[in-house]
């Protein structure tokens, strides 16, 4: 089953066409890789499936029946996509528990609700989840900690920990071992082949390092200028002589 | 079509008082990312220049006159300022042009106050949030008007324009409307005119000195700025110091308009800060635009015909205005993206 | 602020903070603050800045108008005084709703934008109420004079004897002023803690502290800020009616400088002089700003003359005129140093003053703002 199908969508800004008649379609339970060389567009078509960017036509479905266009952010997060950034986005000033219990409230209350009378340590649901979550991720210990202190690395994984306790059905990872040494990229992989195992997400990812792709990814889908080159397998994809021309300039993986 | 005309050159002057606040404010935020609570305080101290330096010409020699005598018998008392007394005519000329006298007077002044509180207290705050940099200009803006209510008192001192410039133009007559009809100050125009001169001033500095250069590219990318290596500290100073020269002649010269006390700072900072916002923080032709804007829309909403239809309207137009321009262009007319969301 | 604060320990702070509360006309005393009046203002103002500080400190979005809200609930009051009678209870709901609904509308408007655009907007609201307060609102306001109570007002639930007597609110036949006053004012003080220390711990609060940390990311986790940051601010401005309405109830008057931006500053200063984002801080600030805006500008010549009686006579002189500047009419010289030196020296209020002292002397090379400031990447 498709759980994000992308048709025709075409977005320019002023005048540089930055996606050209993009088509897509991602399958429920697989991990789709978007890769390219910079400028490609690949940052411009996630933008587009979280309601960063409303494209100028075209169409984004999700599981079937949802159109993601004209949503925001935060109905497209209820719908039951979640997203990683570059950076990591936490909540800087809070604790590591808390940044995990938002979420998790996040989810079971909607996107807004007055409970400002009940403690925040007494909804025990929510802390339960949220501190399995972080057991999950090796970060229970550090759970008090504030989070803006954490390493790059920990950041990465609570960000992880606060879209995967949504229970998402679609995630979204920007660049997720941007900037990490080698031994916490291969970490990185491991973590997300876990989850990719045990609960079954599906996962779009954008990436830079082909180590990560091909590790990773179920299928890779090509994006030069705009539009989308090739798409397949990992295994056609390392063969495809158009994808070594326009996105390696030549060179042999 | 006539009453449209008044209405637009009485705002004028007041619009230019704006422009030039608004002007330094921008000047300050756009170069050392600080906003400045305390401004209309340096324009309320550079019209206390002006008061300052006429009281000190008009300090008075008592000479006892046995010629004349009182209603009451007593020998009358002869008062002269000392200038008079001593320069003679040229003393009497130097009062009557006492308020664009101290200018000269403000320059230096203005100068020294403004050095240092950017090396005392401004750069302290570089690095600190927005709130700091409020609340501690804030603070430092009530502490100079205090000062200044304790040397001059509460109530404000009138001061006169030249006598050559003290009476009005009938400029309707001179474009042809009905004699009587629009009749405008000399020392408004005298004002339109000094704000123009200096904000052109100010202008052609940041466009035709190497310094302006710097000034301008640290306005577009501090970050950058810095990094090239540039002494950029120094220059922070000195635009500071400008800014607060800016503020204070525009202060000398509004002193014949309105009588300065020590809060006119406070009054004119609100609405300069409106009238940065709504030109667009950090955009120094959007500062200029929009304090000549907000000026004309103040004195078109206080005609009797608009009151009528919308009473109260002169009260609230320029923070009316504000909220519409912040609502419908979120940056100001002219602002850059980005600018002081955080 | 710890960053574990157990049930039993929120109780214990606000049994004891109720019995401070309570007992301020007997360990005032020593420092001449314990009559009613000035009490009252402490709890009042206490008020204001702790509904102040929910805004502020969780969200931190900075309202520069926030004495529009209590000019409201002043006049609201007033007008309750005038046509319901002299009870203050009802008096005090309807500034209470009436000011929140005035916070919606300007919160509505005010929130779309964010940091100093922000409070601009309530800058130019809170003006726009006191402008037109002053002018064409006369009918609702009384201008300049300021709305009082009359004589000849309905007041309709008024007793015979009431409506004969003295015009002071009052609540089963006590007259609102001297120690009743205090003491009603204190009940509010203390329910608003209470109030606000549930908000600190909720849910909510803690949506609220994710809005000032991060909205991308609460927007990217299916939260919406803006209900959020819109029910605090109505909160807040409820508070601030609060306030507003009990300033009201000794003397029923209110008048249109209250609504002034200098007042709204005040109330800046007060939450940040005792810490923002804490619970005691602004109530702490409020206090001691209202208690040395009393003792100081209460100060003359003559005092200071005795006081300074000590110096010999050449020094007395001068020490005498600087002195001078800043007590009495000049008390707001004194507001603005305290103002630039807390900003300069103790950004964190004297909350963190307090504790920077309190691991001092426990000792504790354990900070936990190293935590917080260490560098990430």
């Amino acid at each position: 089953m498709e759980i994000l199908k992308v048709e025709g969508v075409n977005k320019a800004f002023g005048g540089l066409k930055a996606l050209h008649d993009v088509n897509l379609s991602v399958e429920a339970g697989t991990v789709h890789a978007i890769i390219g060389p910079n400028g490609a567009g690949k940052s411009t078509l996630l933008n587009c499936f979280v309601g960063r960017l409303i494209p100028d036509t075209g169409s984004v479905t999700f599981n079937g029946t949802t159109s993601l266009i004209g949503l925001k952010a935060h109905e497209i997060n209820q719908t039951g996509v979640s997203r990683v950034f570059q950076t990591p986005e936490i909540f800087g000033e809070l604790t590591i528990l808390e940044n995990v219990m938002i979420p998790t409230m996040a989810r079971r209350d909607g996107e807004f609700s007055l409970q400002f009378w009940r403690r925040l340590d007494a909804d025990a649901e929510v802390r339960d989840k949220a501190l399995h979550m972080l057991e999950d991720l090796g970060l229970a210990s550090k759970k008090d900690i504030i989070a803006g202190s954490l390493s790059r690395g920990d950041k990465r994984r609570l960000e992880l920990a606060m879209c995967l306790v949504q229970d998402p059905k679609l995630l979204l990872l920007d660049e997720p071992t941007a900037g990490m040494s080698r031994a916490d990229t291969n970490n990185t992989i491991d973590l997300l082949q876990r989850i990719g195992e045990e609960r079954g997400i599906t996962k779009v990812v954008i990436e830079h390092d082909m180590h990560v792709v091909f590790s990773l990814a179920d299928k890779i889908s090509v994006l030069a200028q705009g539009t989308v080159i090739a798409e397949g397998t990992p295994q056609a994809i390392k063969g495809d002589p158009r994808v070594q021309e326009a996105y390696l300039g030549g060179a042999h993986l | 079509m006539d009453v449209i005309l008044l209405q637009l050159l009485n705002g004028l002057d007041k619009g230019g008082a704006y422009a030039l606040i608004a002007l330094g404010l921008t000047l300050i935020f756009g170069t050392l990312g600080v906003v400045n609570f305390a401004h209309g305080a340096l324009f309320m101290l550079g019209a206390f220049c002006a008061v300052t330096f006429n009281k000190f010409l008009s300090l008075e020699k008592v000479v006892l006159d046995p010629t004349k005598t009182t209603a009451w018998g007593t020998p009358m008392e002869v008062r002269t300022p000392y200038v008079e007394a001593y320069l003679g005519d040229f003393g009497a000329w130097v009062l009557n042009y006492s308020v664009p006298m101290s200018i000269l007077l403000a320059i230096p002044v203005m100068l020294i106050i403004g050095f240092a509180m950017e090396r005392g207290l401004i750069k302290h705050f570089y690095n600190r949030p927005h709130a700091d940099q409020i609340l501690v200009t804030f603070g430092l803006a009530i502490v100079l008007q205090e000062i200044i209510k304790s040397i001059y008192g509460a109530n404000p001192i009138p001061q006169l324009a030249p006598s050559a410039v003290s009476g009005a133009a009938d400029v309707g007559a001179f474009l042809g409307f009905d004699p009587g009809v629009i009749v405008y100050p000399f020392w408004r125009m005298v004002y339109l005119g000094f704000a123009g001169l200096v904000i052109a001033a100010v202008f052609a500095f940041l466009q035709f000195t190497t310094f302006g250069m710097v000034v301008r590219a640290g306005m577009a990318d501090r970050e950058t700025v810095g990094l090239l290596g540039i002494n950029i500290e120094r220059r922070f100073t000195i635009v500071f110091a400008i800014a607060a020269v800016v503020a204070g002649v525009a202060g000398v010269m509004y002193t014949p308009i309105l009588p300065p006390d020590y809060h006119i700072g406070m009054d004119f900072l609100v609405l300069s800060f409106v009238v940065v916002v709504v030109g667009g923080m950090g955009s120094l032709p959007g500062a200029v635009a929009a304090g000549f804007l907000l000026g004309i829309l103040q004195s078109f909403a206080s005609m009797n015909e608009v009151k009528a239809i919308l009473p109260g309207i002169d009260q609230i137009i320029i923070y009316l205005v504000a909220v519409v321009i912040l609502l419908v262009r979120p940056r100001g007319l002219l602002g850059r993206k980005g600018v002081m969301e955080s | 602020m710890t960053s574990n604060p157990t049930p039993t320990r929120d109780l214990a702070v606000f049994v004891i903070f109720a019995a401070a509360v309570l007992t301020m006309p007997i360990w005032l005393a020593p420092i001449g603050a314990a009559y009613p009046d000035l009490l009252q203002k402490f709890a009042i103002y206490g008020l204001f800045a702790t509904g102040f500080n929910l805004l502020f400190g969780l969200t931190g979005y900075l309202s520069f108008g926030h004495a529009a809200f209590l000019g409201v609930g002043s006049y609201t009051a007033v007008w309750g005084f005038k046509l319901l009678g002299m009870n203050p209870v009802p008096a005090a709901a309807m500034a209470i709703v009436t000011s929140g609904l005035f916070a919606w509308l300007i919160g509505y408007v005010s929130l779309r934008r964010s940091g100093i655009y922000f409070s601009i907007l309530t800058l130019a609201f809170a003006q726009m109420s006191y402008n037109l307060a002053y002018s064409v609102l006369t009918p609702i306001t009384n201008g300049e004079t300021g709305l009082r109570v009359l004589q000849s007002d309905p007041r309709i639930f008024d007793t015979a004897a009431q409506s004969g007597g003295p015009l002071v609110s009052t609540l089963f036949g006590i007259e609102m002023s001297g120690y009743p006053g205090f003491y009603f004012c204190a009940t509010f003080l203390i329910l608003g803690f209470l109030v606000a220390q549930r908000i600190f711990r909720s849910p909510f609060g803690t949506m609220l502290r994710a809005v000032k940390s991060n909205q991308n990311r609460m927007n990217y986790t299916g939260l919406n800020p803006r209900p959020y940051t819109l029910a605090v601010f109505v909160i807040s401005g409820m508070y601030a009616g609060l306030a507003g309405a009990l300033l009201c109830i000794t003397d029923p008057l209110a008048g249109a400088e209250r609504m002034q931006w200098t007042a709204s500053g005040e109330v800046v200063l007060m939450t940040i002089l005792g810490g923002v984002g804490t619970l005691l801080g602004p109530i702490l600030g409020a206090g001691i700003i209202k208690y040395f805006e009393n003792i100081f500008s209460a100060f003359n010549e003559h005092i200071l003359q005795d006081i300074f009686s000590f110096l010999p006579e050449a020094l007395q002189g001068p020490v005498v005129s600087i002195s001078g500047l800043f007590v009495g009419e000049g008390w707001h010289l004194t507001l603005g140093v305290l103002f630039m030196i807390i900003v300069i020296l103790l950004p964190g209020g004297i909350m963190e003053g307090v504790g920077r002292i309190t691991s001092m002397v426990k000792g504790g090379s354990r900070k936990k703002h190293q935590h917080q400031t260490a560098p990430a990447e």
